[in-house]
């Protein structure tokens, strides 16, 4: 026992420092190329609120500070979200091909942002589109939880293939957003690929609030999630809240969702491929399982950002990006999970 | 006041469909009691009412004194465990975590298992005898053998009542009167009450104290298995011929049936 949790703690150690350093290292890449001395002093200078750093190009703080920390940030933050999602909606709908997009959740958020680029609404400032977006992922988790129950009770196929029907009328209504949408398509289609171009600090310190509390409540319910994985008759069995901790964990996941695609767009495969790996090393255990998907899911999605950001030629859309990345992946574990299947 | 289970007119439906119909019972403690009736004749249904799973939409639960409802999750948990029918495992669990499982009742939010808890896992393990796969993975288990676990788990909840759903459907003969046999002794030696749902007559008839003849939602006969295990029970129940007699070999009562009709 002593054994598996020393390795446990060791690989959450390795994680930590190896997206610290990831963030450290995409940041002096790009456009300048900065050390990564001179980012620590700038980092260090910034937090005293300072924008000036002796022996150093003026504009370089700047670009650190105001520029790539708040992408680079964001880009970890919305990964480790989706990640930490996805562990959720992995374990209550007890399908390793679940994440945030099997819900539904993310067609709602895209198509309310897509109605608030439409409708040129803007009373909000650059609020607007995020705040649809929110509003549109609560509204379709709502909708989704009402049609996958009956008898006050619900299973978790009722809610995929809720979830399925859902996120089909949404799409329908996107495209019809679209087909709507005159010269004001462009935004939209580059809205729904996903981006981290031109984050702000507001934006870090959103995601991070959600992501913490997220992961709070994760915690909290870890061994409950564990236990609703025997089904719900057993875990009221054995003195789980089985309605309220699916209901509370749907939220708090949705909401994390929310959050991550009103800030980033639609960025798919995060939250379906992190928890899977994970799993494979750290074992189904939810309370270990969060935070080390939580950090590779930081991990991952920074490093794909920077890809596209300072590698790649052309600024590649994440999300297309890590779609090109997870499909296959997707079609590997279905495949397995098939074959599993046949010999049970 | 009954330290067991009273229930009294209770009812559940699904749809307009009574799948317990005006259920009034009194159970007291320590003993084996068997729920013997045909596929579909509600008693899951009647168990989920048991384990506090589902509300009686009329009719009241008490159990030790206490109406149902009034319990938390948590402290039913410590009195009364299900050893299920359907015993899907999500994920790759090991078979000592599941065993663990059980002492979730017992375990405080952001404590690990004190070493009691382990004793008692391991004391389950070794009474069921699995402590030979004790980190094998569950999914990968055979149904009998998931089907032990399970068991294992509910006794590691350390709990005064104890429910099973047909749980040994899935195991030879061999696990079967294993099960059977330590279930009666924690009847026997540590008082404990046992309500299980049994499809096997003759096992009901060979462990039981009582048994509760189900049909339709309706509790039709309840007695001591001397006097309720009749041909004319089973016959109204099953809709099936037999005959009873004493068996000398096995020391109970036992059931023939008349396998053909010609």
């Amino acid at each position: 026992m002593s054994e598996t949790s020393h390795k446990y703690w060791l690989l959450v150690t390795g994680l930590v420092l190896a997206v610290l350093a990831a963030i450290i290292i995409s940041t002096g890449m790009g456009y300048i190329h900065v050390s990564a001395i001179d980012i620590i002093q700038v980092i260090a200078a910034g937090l005293d609120g300072s924008r000036f750093v002796e022996g150093l190009d003026q504009a370089v703080p700047f670009v650190v500070m105001d520029v790539r920390l708040p992408r680079i940030l964001t880009a970890a933050l919305v990964g480790g979200g989706l990640a930490m999602s996805g562990v959720i909606y992995q374990g209550i709908l007890l399908n390793p091909l679940a994440d945030p997009y099997t819900l539904g959740v993310s067609s709602g958020a895209a198509f309310g942002a897509s109605l608030a680029i439409l409708a040129n609404l803007t009373m909000l400032g650059q609020y607007s589109v995020p705040l649809f977006a929110f509003c549109g992922a609560v509204a379709t988790l709502f909708m989704v939880l009402y049609l996958s129950t009956f008898n006050g009770q619900m299973s978790a196929n009722t809610l995929i293939l809720s979830g399925v029907i859902v996120g089909a009328i949404l799409s329908a209504g996107i495209s019809f957003l679209k087909y709507l949408a005159d010269e004001q398509v462009a935004v939209i289609i580059f809205w729904l690929m996903g981006s981290f171009a031109s984050r702000s600090w507001s934006d870090v310190g959103l995601v991070a609030v959600a992501l913490t509390a997220g992961s709070c409540i994760g915690l909290f319910y870890g061994r409950d999630l564990d236990i609703m994985s025997l089904g719900g008759r057993s875990a009221d069995s054995l003195g789980v809240e089985t309605a309220r901790t699916r209901t509370v964990l749907l939220l708090t996941a949705s909401l994390v969702t929310a959050v991550c695609v009103a800030v980033s767009g639609i960025i798919g495969f995060i939250g379906l491929i992190i928890p899977h790996l994970m799993r494979f090393v750290v074992g189904p255990n939810n309370r270990r399982l969060l935070p080390v998907s939580i950090l590779a899911g930081a991990g991952l999605l920074l490093m794909a950002d920077t890809v596209t950001r300072a590698v790649l030629p052309v600024e590649v859309p994440i999300g297309v990006l890590t779609a090109l990345i997870g499909g296959p992946f997707f079609c590997v574990i279905f495949r397995r999970r098939q074959r599993g299947l046949r010999y049970e | 006041m009954n330290d067991g289970y009273e229930l009294h007119e209770v009812c559940y439906a699904y749809d307009g469909v009574r799948a317990v119909d005006d259920f009034t019972i009194t159970l007291p403690r320590g003993k084996f009691y068997g729920i013997v009736g045909p596929n579909g004749c509600g008693k899951t249904t009647l168990l989920d009412i048991l384990i506090g799973s589902r509300n009686p939409d009329t009719g009241t639960v008490r159990f030790a004194g206490r109406v149902m409802h009034e319990y938390s999750r948590r402290e039913l948990a410590r009195q009364v465990a299900l050893v299920p029918q359907d015993f899907a495992i999500g994920f790759a669990f090991t078979v000592e975590e599941v065993v663990l499982m059980g002492r979730h009742p017992y375990i405080s939010r952001f404590a690990s298992p004190s070493a009691e808890d382990w004793r008692i896992v391991e004391d389950a393990m070794d009474t069921i005898g699995i402590r030979h796969f004790t980190t094998r993975y569950v999914n990968e288990l055979s149904g009998g053998e998931k089907q032990r676990v399970v068991v294992a788990r509910a006794l590691a909840q350390d709990t005064p009542v104890l429910l099973f759903d047909e749980a040994t459907s899935n195991l030879d003969v061999r696990y079967t009167l294993h099960i059977f046999n330590v279930v009666r002794r924690l009847v026997n030696d540590e008082g404990k009450t046992v309500i299980a749902v049994i499809q096997n007559l003759n096992l009901a008839a060979a462990y039981c104290d009582e048994i509760l003849f189900m049909k339709g939602g309706r509790l039709l006969k309840h007695g001591p298995v001397s006097r309720v295990m009749k041909p004319s029970t089973i016959k109204e129940v099953f809709e099936v011929e037999s005959e009873m007699r004493m068996d000398s070999y096995s020391g109970s009562l036992q059931v023939s049936f008349r396998y053909r009709s010609s």
